[in-house]
């Protein structure tokens, strides 16, 4: 179970998290959706570690997020990034098996690779994809390898970071049912953050609103259309007028 | 008072820069001895900072020996004292141009990467990809790229000197009538072992200032392209800056007696 408890986050006078209470259970399918610049990344970045809220209190199964052993907190999470980050300097074999092949969960160097082009095939690639470099791949498929890095390792939590931005439809349709099928085939805990509304309806299994530094709304995906939150209708419905502000 | 509160304004500036460049080198010190130890990234690193390094620090140091030994012979015929063409394309050689020559190359083709390779790595989310995977950039990036400075532009240094005093044998040899033998005989002969340590420290020190330059701004690097060229003009600017003020300090403490 993850727990966010009046997380607060500011960069100089924006105050991006405003007191952020979110509870994300063993084994659920959280979204957070919102509009950009909402601090939907910061609030993902704070569960990790890698932006320190100014106040609040972030917990994984009980245990403070910023105290005790690093890694092997990190290790148990797994990161599809928004632009997929892969390593340019290294083969696709090389970024899927990256923590295979340093730290605690390091394997011998060929049981490592045969690891990665077993992730490459889950994700819908062929072998002959592992010893090409990123910059060769297009953009669907670095997605793809970017989901294959963040299973590699069988993480318990997965975080998808606007996993279909930047795709064609039809690829954001399988990005979508890849994530969905490996997340329920995993037993997994995923947190996802998107304004991707196809994204949310495939993925979810409930769904927060992120708005103005808070969760304005927070429920199952299926009361999504029905639950008279101003603030949700007018995103999930894409209407300029509304109390969410057109022009930020 | 306008003029007074800018003039605090750069002091406090500067400070703070300097405490965080300090903070950034402690860091990257303190993995020296934690692992884990990335020595392929390591080897990557001393084959980008040396080996790759060669071509353009045999040309730079090549053509510098040659029109040294040009310029003292021209300036030593006024008092006829061209015989010192040897001995000062030497002196010169290891204990100035070598190091400064060697520092500012490095400066311009590995310190500009380094910034470039690490800010993009930083604005494309690879840093941030790099901590989710527990592995910590410092060690992983920093670390590696500081010690191959630390460790391999010494050694080029000492190539660059040599690469330097041959131009000038080739220069005083072919074209202004010197003896090879008693040319290099008078190199060897004139020169001191202090000047070669005191040229190689110069290398560790300017070769640690080039890539520890390069990691802190690209590290440090704002959001975007913008971002990633600001890295790179600032951590030239600062390496040759840094390389030329410590090789003005260096001097003083090794040959002001």
């Amino acid at each position: 179970m993850i727990e966010l408890n009046d997380v607060r986050k500011s960069f100089g006078d924006n105050h991006v998290l405003r007191g952020v209470d979110l509870s994300i259970p063993k084994g659920e399918s959280l979204v957070i959706i919102g509009g950009s610049g909402t601090g939907k990344s910061v609030a993902l970045k704070c569960i990790l570690g890698l932006i320190r809220p100014d106040s609040g209190s972030i917990t994984l199964d009980g245990r403070d997020a910023f105290t005790g052993d690093r890694d092997a907190y990190l290790q148990r999470f797994g990161m599809l990034f928004q632009g997929g980050a892969l390593f340019d300097s290294l083969p696709v074999w090389q970024n899927v098996a990256f923590r295979l092949q340093r730290g605690a969960l390091k394997r011998p160097a060929d049981e490592a690779r045969e690891i990665a082009i077993e992730k490459l095939r889950r994700v819908g690639l062929k072998s002959d994809v592992a010893d090409r470099y990123p910059a060769e791949l297009s953009g669907g498929m670095q997605k793809r390898v970017g989901l294959a890095r963040a299973i590699a390792a069988e993480p318990e939590i997965i975080f998808f970071d606007e996993p279909t931005t930047g795709l064609d439809p039809i690829m954001a349709g399988v990005i979508n049912d890849l994530i969905r099928e490996i997340v329920v085939e995993m037993g997994a805990t995923a947190l996802t953050i998107t304004h991707d509304m196809s994204s949310v309806r495939a993925i979810a299994d409930k769904v927060a609103m992120l708005h103005d530094g808070v969760i304005k709304w927070h429920g199952p995906k299926e009361d999504m259309d029905a639950s008279g939150n101003a603030h949700l209708d007018q995103f999930i419905h894409g209407r300029a007028e509304g109390p969410i502000e057109a022009v930020r | 008072m306008k003029w007074l509160a800018a003039f605090g304004a750069f002091v406090l500036g500067t400070l703070a820069a300097i405490g965080r460049v300090a903070i950034f080198s402690g860091q990257t010190a303190s993995h020296l001895l934690r692992p884990p130890f990335y020595l392929r990234e390591f080897g990557q690193a001393l084959m980008n900072v040396g080996y790759l390094s060669l071509p353009v620090v045999g040309l730079t140091t090549i053509f510098t020996g040659g029109a040294l030994a040009l310029q003292i012979y021209a300036g030593g015929a006024r008092f006829n004292a061209e015989a010192v063409v040897p001995q000062i394309v030497a002196i010169g050689m290891v204990r100035e141009l070598g190091p400064v020559l060697v520092g500012l190359m490095i400066a311009a083709r590995v310190t500009s990467s380094i910034a470039a390779e690490i800010a993009t790595m930083k604005v494309t989310e690879q840093i941030d990809a790099l901590v989710t995977l527990s592995t910590n950039p410092m060690a992983y990036l920093v670390l590696p790229r500081v010690l191959a400075g630390l460790l391999v532009v010494p050694l080029l240094t000492g190539i660059g000197d040599i690469i330097g005093i041959m131009g000038g044998w080739l220069v005083a040899t072919q074209t202004l009538g010197f003896n090879s033998a008693a040319y290099l005989d008078n190199t060897i002969n004139f020169l001191e072992a202090s000047d070669i340590w005191s040229s190689l420290a110069k290398g560790a020190v300017f070769g640690t200032i080039a890539t520890l330059m390069g990691c802190y701004f690209g590290m440090g690097s704002g959001r975007g392209a913008q971002g990633v060229g600001r890295a790179t003009k600032s951590s030239v600017q600062a390496a040759a800056v840094l390389i030329l003020a410590a090789n003005f300090l260096l001097t003083g403490v090794f040959f002001s007696s």
